[in-house]
């Protein structure tokens, strides 16, 4: 992906070019291209004077991150306790086995990312799936395959507009 | 940001709350509050909203009716769900198709819907209050309460409930040595997981020597199945301000912030916009209400760590850093945020100032237990029928709350254990169900408070499985320094996933054992220091259930997929090919109305066939 | 000066000392590894761990990270270090066996098994060269990535850094690159020939009889049982 510097370098003034906004300014730049391009990373290390190694460790701590490209749509998958113990892990499997990859993966196509989240603190309707910003309540195995089904049907329509 | 000099003196906020208070008073409108947030929203709440709007517009009813957009009742099992005010009216499971029969029959001619009713399982009563719902009765909702009164994205809202009066009452007539003394003689202790009682905590860094002081307020709600600080910033956000603002001026910092997950967008956005109001009236600021004293609150956003919550490893992710902890001592209150003093507290602590200071330390003491004060909010999730966030004084029983507040175990099954305190907690048997809870008493059994998750088991669940699942968690989100957390937590996930698989061999439980007591004592931080526990509880209260998968090679719940095989029960099953689609590895075959066969060598396990069969034909053994 | 109890006796140490400081100072060997004197501390190794406090009120910390407080009660050999400090050692054992360091720590602390499976990944992320790099060579080439652990060293994006001059600061400091001493038995996981010397103390801690000054500092006397040589032997076969 081309990264655009002045979009980077805006980040970076928004938060007066402070060394302790490194996390924000990662988050504006996770925000913009779905990941951290590497070239943004390089260009927030001179700009901030902090050795890459270090912008490299925060990128890589925090689960908010990504140094690969993500796919069209990000499928999370809640892993808190009482989806848990609801039965999420077996919601995560059907996904996997769907779409052939594993978690914190994507798809060949670039269609779907698959991961798993901490908790969504939304245990009353677990187990909970959200697929880019919309929320699956009391998902079971069952419907995995329809919810997959209705961003990929997104998909087919926007290209008929097109 | 707006002109100090647009700022209001304190008499002038005084006379704003006056008239707020007097505005609700007499206000002849009926409000309809609609539970919304989070997980209100995920069940659809804005549709509701919006079609109870429209409705109320097209009738031309907006002098008689109003809708008010609120944080979580608390009820989230009830969502969408409805207050009526003033006559406390409760709808649950709202649609939006509803909205005509609720705003002309209920509102208008206080006319019961009676399928919106809450109807209680054990005696099929319906409801029609709150107060009515066996939910609500035993509570005592002294911080979560107001969320059902107050529209959180306005501060009138919060003034029209006599909100900041508690901070107008500090300034004016406390100085910081007092506010300290309050709030260490209510005895209240931190809601954030120790337990270290906030006014000595206050107090250290009061007296540390800086020219520059912190404070945070932890809203980096981590622990999966805790959801109550997330309700709280999205219901009632000036209230955790007022309580900060409070706190900051017994302290004596001029610079707060707030870390906040950043998975909470709703939580973020009134969080925010309640700064941004609390500036425009003066109570933000440099000058604060013309009193000289100062603060300033920044917003901070996590990125996904569960250490975080740590409060060194929090300070180090404020400063844009690796969230790794530190050694204690220096304690933050003496070497913080930027090595200056710092306290932390979290959201549901900082929530509680304002109650402290309105009310006294005597009332607040009064409450709760000889050495947990106050009241708890835990959120009651997992098998359990009313789900929700509870909030209830300290020294009440895991029955009470399980039972008579939860309503029990769905279905009818038996209780087997409640998980509390998170990846730190344990999980605790029936026989601990009359264990009254506080601080001391659920660490001697094995378990902590830490923020409230209250998980609840039923017999289908399996206690090893569950000691696996918060392994992985915590292999995961250790930060990975210490040896004995990193490779202690990975190895005991991998001893733990062996006995799952049917591959546990004699020895296995009890190195699993030693190497957990390892874990607990060599470790730096409290994350290390308690990432046992999972480990340990279960070990305590079920090690026959990992016995039975060790020697037996059976896992007792029907969980462990290496062990259990699926049947269909011949009798029982009606040959309506409802389990043969959703099998993923065609291991079904069959006919109509024939007894259909299931290959077992083909079969993964998946369970969607257990899932599909109406006529529970199909067996875990 | 700043007054404790180290192991019975009352000490003074500069403000300022961690425990392990004061201990080296009073001629008391703790054992460490991530260790080094011309690096700043790090506490991530667990093996400078001693026993703080009294009464029931006591827990492990690394002394190598803990500045001394007055008053401060310190014991270094107790039995719940050396369990614990056992333990490290086993897990440190597990994930490499091939370094010479960690192979000579098992032996020294009588380390006979190890009950977990060998992942011989050599690196026990105990940061020196991390610190070495940035801290002596101004390097900043390599560094901690991800968490929990998923956690590894390495440069950015895993090619060679620019920053990176080849001074090789990392590897002179490593403990896990050098190879172990291949006694009679090498491919055993635990090598323990430094055992076959017999251990100074043959009985029960005894303080009074101890002619070491800290008693349990050798760490043999606190054993329950003699480790025997047959037994050892038999574990090394395992």
């Amino acid at each position: 992906m081309n990264v655009q510097t002045d979009k980077v370098k805006s980040f970076i003034n928004k938060y007066n070019c402070k060394q302790s906004a490194l996390i924000a300014i990662l988050q504006e730049i996770q925000a913009e291209y779905n990941y951290l391009p590497k070239n943004a990373l390089i260009y927030v290390s001179q700009q901030l004077h902090i050795p890459l190694i270090d912008i490299i460790g925060v990128a890589t701590f925090y689960s908010a991150f990504s140094l690969e490209p993500k796919g069209e749509h990000t499928v999370k998958v809640c892993m808190g306790t009482a989806c848990h113990v609801r039965g999420g892990p077996k919601i995560l499997e059907e996904f996997e086995r769907r779409l052939e990859i594993e978690s914190g993966h994507t798809t060949d196509d670039k269609q779907f990312s698959l991961d798993t989240v901490a908790c969504l603190e939304c245990c009353a309707i677990g187990p909970v799936v959200v697929v880019d910003e919309n929320y699956h309540a009391q998902t079971s195995i069952r419907n995995v395959d329809t919810i997959l089904k209705k961003y990929r049907k997104k998909e087919k329509k926007n290209e008929e507009h097109q | 940001m707006k002109n100090t000099n647009k700022s209001k003196s304190l008499d002038q906020i005084k006379k704003i709350i006056k008239e707020q208070k007097q505005a609700r008073k007499e206000d002849d409108k009926i409000t309809l509050t609609v539970s919304s947030g989070t997980c209100g929203q995920a069940r659809g709440s804005m549709e509701v909203i919006d079609s109870l709007k429209e409705t109320i517009e097209q009738k031309q009813l907006e002098d008689k009716v109003r809708v008010k957009v609120t944080g979580c009742h608390g009820f989230c099992e009830a969502e969408p769900n409805i207050i009526f005010q003033p006559d406390n009216i409760f709808y649950q499971h709202v649609k939006p198709k509803h909205s005509k029969d609720i705003i002309e029959k209920t509102a208008l001619n206080k006319e019961i819907l009676d399928q919106l009713l809450y109807t209680d399982p054990s005696t099929n009563e319906k409801a029609k209050k709150d107060e009515d719902i066996s939910f609500y009765t035993k509570q005592e909702r002294l911080v979560l309460g107001d969320n059902v009164l107050i529209d959180p994205t306005d501060i009138n809202d919060y003034f029209s409930i006599g909100g900041y009066n508690s901070l107008l009452k500090t300034l004016e007539t406390l100085n910081p040595e007092q506010v300290i003394n309050t709030v260490k003689s209510s005895g209240i202790r931190g809601r954030g997981g120790a337990g270290f009682p906030t006014g000595i905590k206050w107090e250290f860094t009061r007296k540390a020597k800086s020219d520059e002081k912190y404070i945070i307020c932890n809203a980096d709600e981590g622990d999966p199945g805790a959801y109550m600080d997330r309700s709280l910033m999205e219901g009632n956000p000036h209230r955790v301000l007022e309580g900060m603002i409070i706190g900051a001026y017994a302290i004596g910092a001029n610079q707060g912030f707030i870390y906040i997950r950043d998975e909470y967008p709703l939580a973020l956005k009134n969080i925010t916009l309640a700064i941004q109001q609390a500036k425009e009236f003066g109570l933000l600021g440099q000058n604060i209400l013309d009193t000289g004293f100062g603060l300033e609150i920044n917003i901070v956003k996590g990125a996904g760590a569960f250490v975080c919550g740590e409060e060194t490893a929090l300070i180090a992710s404020v400063e844009g850093k690796v969230g790794e902890p530190k050694q204690r001592p220096p304690f933050p209150a003496v070497k913080g945020l930027w090595k200056k003093p710092t306290n932390i507290n979290n959201v549901e602590t900082w929530g509680n100032i304002p109650l402290i200071i309105e009310k006294g330390a005597d009332w607040y003491s009064q409450i709760g237990t000889k050495d947990s004060k106050g009241t708890k909010i835990f959120s009651l999730v997992g098998k359990i029928n009313n789900t929700g966030l509870v909030e209830v004084p300290m020294g009440i029983t895991l029955r009470e709350i399980i039972f008579d507040i939860g309503g029990g175990i769905p279905e009818g099954k038996k209780f087997k254990a409640v998980q509390t305190g998170g990846p730190s907690g344990g999980c605790l048997p029936a026989e601990k169900l009359d264990l009254p809870i506080d601080y001391e008493s659920l660490t001697e059994a094995g378990s902590i408070m830490g923020s409230g998750g209250m998980i609840v088991m039923d017999e289908n669940t399996c206690m090893v499985d569950v000691a696996k699942y918060f392994l992985n968690f915590l292999r995961d989100e250790s930060c990975g320094k210490c040896l004995s957390c990193r490779e202690g937590t990975q190895r005991m996930w991998e001893i733990v996933n062996k006995i799952t698989e049917g591959n546990g061999k004699k020895g296995d439980i009890e190195l699993l054992e030693e190497l957990a007591y390892a874990v607990k004592d060599a470790s730096m931080c409290g994350l290390g220091q308690t990432a046992a526990n999972p480990v340990l509880s279960t070990l305590r209260y079920f090690r026959d259930e990992y016995e039975a998968h060790v020697v037996d090679k059976k896992c007792p719940a029907g969980v462990c997929k290496d062990l259990i095989r699926y049947i269909i029960i011949e009798d029982k099953c009606t040959g309506c090919m409802a389990c043969i689609k959703p099998c993923p590895e065609d291991a079904i075959t069959g006919e109509l109305k024939k007894v259909h066969t299931l290959d077992e060598n083909k079969c993964i396990r998946c369970g969607a066939c257990y899932e599909a069969c109406k006529f529970d034909a199909i067996k875990i053994e | 000066m700043i007054n404790l109890k180290l192991n019975k006796l009352d000490v003074k140490a500069e403000q300022g000392w961690t425990i392990l400081e004061t201990a080296k100072y009073y001629g008391l060997e703790i054992p460490t590894l991530c260790y080094n004197e011309g690096l700043s501390t790090y506490g991530g190794c667990r093996l400078c761990l001693v026993e703080i406090g009294e009464g029931e009120n006591t827990k492990l910390v690394s002394s190598c990270t803990y500045p001394v407080e007055e008053g401060l009660v310190v014991h270094t050999d107790t039995k719940r270090v050396l369990n614990a400090r056992k333990m490290m050692i086993e897990l440190m054992l597990s994930v490499a066996p091939n370094s010479k360091t960690i192979q000579d720590l098992a032996s020294k602390f009588g380390v006979t098994q190890m009950r977990f499976e060998a992942r011989n990944e050599e690196c026990i992320l105990c940061g020196l060269c991390v610190r070495m790099c940035a801290e002596q060579m101004d390097g900043k080439a390599i560094g901690f990535q991800n968490r929990g652990h998923k956690r590894k060293i390495s440069t950015p994006f895993d090619v060679r850094s620019e920053e990176c001059r080849l001074c090789g600061g990392c590897m002179y400091i490593c403990p896990a690159c050098q190879l172990r001493c291949h006694g009679p038995d090498p491919d055993s996981d635990v090598c323990n020939a430094c055992l076959t010397m017999d251990p100074t103390c043959v009985d029960v801690y005894d303080e009074l009889q101890c002619w070491m000054y800290d008693a349990g500092r050798c760490g043999t006397c606190v054993r329950e049982e003699e480790p025997n040589k047959k037994d050892i032997q038999n574990a090394d076969k395992k």
